[in-house]
């Protein structure tokens, strides 16, 4: 446990995807069964127990701390794990000359069989003894662990991923047999350190790592033929692979996955019924009222949602859009031309008869300029009145194999240009890691009327979109330019002849009661700096109301 | 012959913690006719003062920070010497805090306070061991005085950077470590970790580090960072003074991996707050444990707690049956934070 421990102590730090990527491959090399199993399946979110609630935690520490001192360090850590474990009282049998008797601290193993299996009543004393055998470290990552509080900002696939880099593998064919594993994942490390064959995924309705596309440039063009492609619209919503499949017993399980595999299933519980053929469908989740796509806003209020209540599936209805077919029944349909697919999805699609499910139209065109002219107006080009939430086009490969990842000049996508607003720099912070010596995370602002004449009010942060030699010139600027320090913040001069003016490209706009300009933005960045350009000629607040005015008809309706 | 009230020999006033009996001040912020000084620290030795009693160590790192004339007259004085001053005696005690560093006895008549500056009871290969000094009012930092602050053993932390260099060879590893004392004892315990290698140091660190080792404190080979190639730098463990860990000089680093060295690593809010990576507890101050420990074992009746977390030390010792009260010192801080580096040192 004490090594897990140093590993989740040392990932909360670490701000690097390929940093994080190494120390838990490492831990992988250095441990081994099953501790490093169970260790996956902490970070992959797979372990499951009754979690102890922070009042038996509260409980534990008040029978052994004065209230007084646990008061005053509990206000000064501000955390209740963290404050438990670093003033849990060394037991009595851990100090001095009985040192030799004192029992080890326990695996992760230990922690997690115990766990499972433990009653309420004997939680408390369990837990105690094992706070007594681990050290500060060791301690805080029990709590955290036993309250289910464990968040240290990795994803379940960067611990595949590290999983895969044990055995020299693609992460992919990890993706592939995971539903079929369970933790400690003895077959799975075997494989890896080429002990054993692969797993086989024995899972009715197992995930196939989905295909990518590649962002289009205007010089992509010239060498690409148009007859070589099919175009669909690109929709505003969430990317899913829809699993259907018969068990040993002729039962179908059906299974939603996001992109990465994560199985979503129970989120959309009322879409499950429309999935009654056997068959591995790649497409879009979206919420459809009226026969009628809604915007990723309306959408978002279906994400995330631990309970699903019938009220919320009534309001926000929810639709799969399907543009691929990777399975029919038994048959794997990925190595067949892209064309051959469409077709075969058009039947499978027709035999579901489902209102739920329908097809992501093509769209037709002759030339790029066609396509450039749906491009810019999808409402005329077939989209009608889902051209909303159309974000631009798919181009695929009429002969293109369903690949796993972002192979090349398969996929292409050719998004619709962000909205565009020109901002004001007003503060910014110091980056992490790489970046923990530049200036690199910003607050902008656009001029809106305040009670002494025109005023900046911030309207967004963004910490990319611009290229390294830009960030080298922004860090200048801001040092150069600083009216005040707060701490990792610095406020940059922002008055209408003196600042640096910003243009923010994003997706979206939404009304947002915790920005004091009343707006958020949806992925904003960098798209250009504007040296050229004097901070009072940047936009007005006005601007963006009258865009989130657009997009607020389609949530209220 | 009556017993004098401790408050009549030492008492706090303006210009630091003042012994009208014997003439003289303890650490005082203020220029005093005459002072009587723990250890170098930037906060507790300061410049201007009419005649300076200390160790020779201290008035070594006095002269290298403030120059030649930092005061009108130099006394040295040796741990486990005895001088008169007035009406009291003085005695000077290892405090084990850094390289020179003292406790200071004051006696009047059959009355006994310590005043132990900033102290720690851990091992440390840089300095003299701390010596337990049985008085009756002992004077107490607090500055980790929460039973959070558990500071464990230094000689781990160091295992966690050397584990950290051996996963990223090709990157760099910055430590940020106080200039006086933390970094020369981070050397010290790599090198007594068996890391043999040379281990770079940012400008500011170069003249006290240097000081130490003609103390004939054992370093290894050290070299400066100005004028090492970037690539020469993977791979490589610097000791830089926490400020510079954040700065543009960290640009000549190959990736660095920001370190540091500091007891307030022990919480995450702390650590996360300075952008750290990865954090170090190793504490030049004596934890919770070693406060508790040291109050209980000098015997002491009556408990003067200053700077640092007062009240739950104070707490403590009443619930213990001491008399405690808080001493209101200011001027005196969490040297991390407030410490100017060595004179003549510019950023390089």
């Amino acid at each position: 446990m004490n090594r897990f421990a140093e590993l989740l102590d040392r990932l909360t730090y670490e701000p690097g995807r390929n940093n994080k990527l190494r120390l838990i491959t490492g831990y992988f090399r250095e441990v081994g069964d099953p501790d490093r199993g169970y260790a996956l399946a902490a970070l992959t979110g797979a372990l499951s127990f009754k979690h102890a609630k922070p009042g038996l935690i509260r409980d534990l520490i008040a029978a052994r701390t004065d209230p007084v001192l646990f008061g005053l360090s509990y206000d000064y850590v501000g955390d209740l794990s963290e404050t438990v474990a670093l003033m849990w009282p060394k037991s009595a049998i851990k100090d001095g000359s009985q040192s030799h008797n004192k029992p080890p601290p326990p695996t992760l193993t230990d922690v997690v069989t115990t766990l499972r299996t433990l009653g309420k009543t004997e939680l408390p004393g369990q837990l105690a003894r094992w706070l007594d055998e681990l050290d500060e470290t060791g301690r805080w990552a029990l709590l955290k662990l036993v309250t289910g509080a464990l968040r240290i900002g990795i994803s379940a696939r960067l611990a595949k991923t590290a999983a895969a880099t044990l055995g020299d593998k693609d992460p992919h064919e990890i993706e592939l047999i995971w539903p079929g594993l369970a933790p400690p994942y003895l077959d799975l490390f075997a494989w890896l350190e080429g002990r054993a064959e692969k797993p086989v995924n024995r899972d009715p309705a197992p995930f196939r790592p989905v295909m990518l596309a590649h962002a289009i440039e205007d010089s992509d063009f010239q060498s690409l033929d148009p007859a070589d492609y099919i175009a669909e619209w690109k929709w505003d919503g969430i990317r899913v692979q829809a699993v259907a499949g018969r068990d040993d017993r002729g039962h179908i399980t059906v299974r939603l996955y996001s992109r990465t595999g994560e199985d979503i299933t129970g989120s959309f519980p009322d879409l499950v019924p429309s999935l009654h053929l056997p068959g591995a469908v790649d497409g879009e989740l979206l919420v459809v009222r009226d026969g009628r796509v809604q915007s990723f806003n309306v959408l978002q209020q279906r994400l995330n949602r631990k309970v699903v209540s019938p009220k919320l599936i009534k309001d926000f209805p929810i639709h799969l859009r399907a543009y691929d077919l990777l399975g029919d029944d038994e048959n794997d349909l990925r190595e067949l031309p892209f064309a051959e697919r469409r077709e075969r999805l058009e039947t499978f699609i027709k035999k579901l008869g489902d209102v739920r499910i329908d097809l992501s139209p093509t769209v037709p065109f002759e030339s790029w300029d066609a396509l450039t002219a749906a491009r810019a107006d999808p409402a005329s080009a077939g989209a009608g009145e889902d051209a909303e939430a159309v974000e631009g086009v798919m181009l695929k490969r009429r002969d293109a194999p369903y690949l796993p990842g972002r192979p090349k000049g398969q996929w292409w996508k050719w998004k619709r240009d962000p909205h565009i607003i020109d901002a004001v720099l007003m503060y910014a912070q110091r980056g992490h890691g790489k970046r923990s010596s530049y200036y690199s995370d910003y607050t902008f602002g656009v001029w809106t009327q305040g009670n002494d004449g025109d005023e900046l009010v911030p309207v967004g942060k963004a910490y990319f979109g611009f290229t390294d030699e830009e960030l080298l010139e922004i860090d200048r600027f801001v040092r150069r330019n600083t009216t005040e320090k707060f701490g990792p913040v610095r406020h940059v001069v922002h008055e209408p002849d003196k600042g640096l003016v910003l243009e923010v490209a994003f997706e979206g706009l939404q009304r947002s009661p915790r920005h004091k300009s009343g707006v958020a933005m949806r992925f904003p960045r960098i798209s250009r700096l504007r040296w050229d350009k004097p901070p009072r000629e940047a936009d007005r607040l006005e601007t963006l109301e009258r865009m989130l005015k657009a997009e607020a008809v389609e949530i209220e309706a | 012959m009556t017993t004098m009230r401790p408050q009549d020999i030492l008492l706090p006033t303006a210009a630091g913690l003042c012994c009208k009996p014997g003439g003289f001040h303890i650490d005082p912020i203020r220029p005093v006719e005459r002072a009587v000084i723990t250890h170098g620290h930037s906060d507790h030795a300061r410049a201007g003062h009419g005649a300076v009693l200390a160790t020779q160590e201290t008035l070594d790192m006095m002269r290298l920070r403030y120059g030649e004339n930092f005061a009108g007259t130099t006394q040295a004085i040796r741990y486990g010497e005895e001088i008169r001053l007035g009406g009291v005696t003085v005695k000077f005690h290892p405090a084990g805090h850094v390289l020179g560093s003292a406790q200071i006895a004051v006696t009047c008549k059959d009355t006994c306070i310590v005043a132990s500056g900033d102290y720690k009871d851990a091992p440390d290969p840089t300095c003299t061991p701390f010596e337990l000094v049985p008085c009756d009012v002992f004077i107490t930092e607090a500055t980790f005085g929460l039973p959070v602050f558990r500071h464990g053993d230094a000689a781990d932390e160091v295992k966690k950077l050397l584990a950290s260099v051996a996963l990223f060879p090709e990157r760099a590893h910055l430590v940020g470590a106080y200039s006086l004392g933390k970094a020369q004892r981070v050397i010290a315990l790599l090198r007594g970790a068996g890391y043999d290698a040379p281990i770079y140091l940012h400008g500011a660190m170069e003249t006290i580090t240097h000081y130490y080792q003609s103390r004939g404190i054992a370093l290894g080979e050290l070299r400066p960072v100005k004028g090492t190639k970037k690539a020469d730098l993977a791979g490589t463990i610097t000791l830089a003074p926490p400020s510079a860990t954040s700065d543009i000089w960290t640009r000549r680093f190959p990736d660095p991996v920001t370190a540091f060295a500091s007891g307030w690593m022990r919480v995450r809010a702390r650590a996360r707050q300075g952008g750290v990576e990865l954090p170090l507890v190793i504490s030049d101050h004596a934890d919770w444990d070693g406060l508790t420990a040291t109050i209980a074992a000098t015997g002491a009746g009556e408990i003067w707690v200053t700077h640092g977390q007062e009240d739950a030390l104070v707490h403590w010792c009443k619930t213990k049956g001491l008399q405690a009260q808080p001493l209101d010192l200011v001027g005196y801080g969490d040297e991390e934070e407030s410490e100017t580096p060595i004179a003549g040192e510019a950023e390089a």
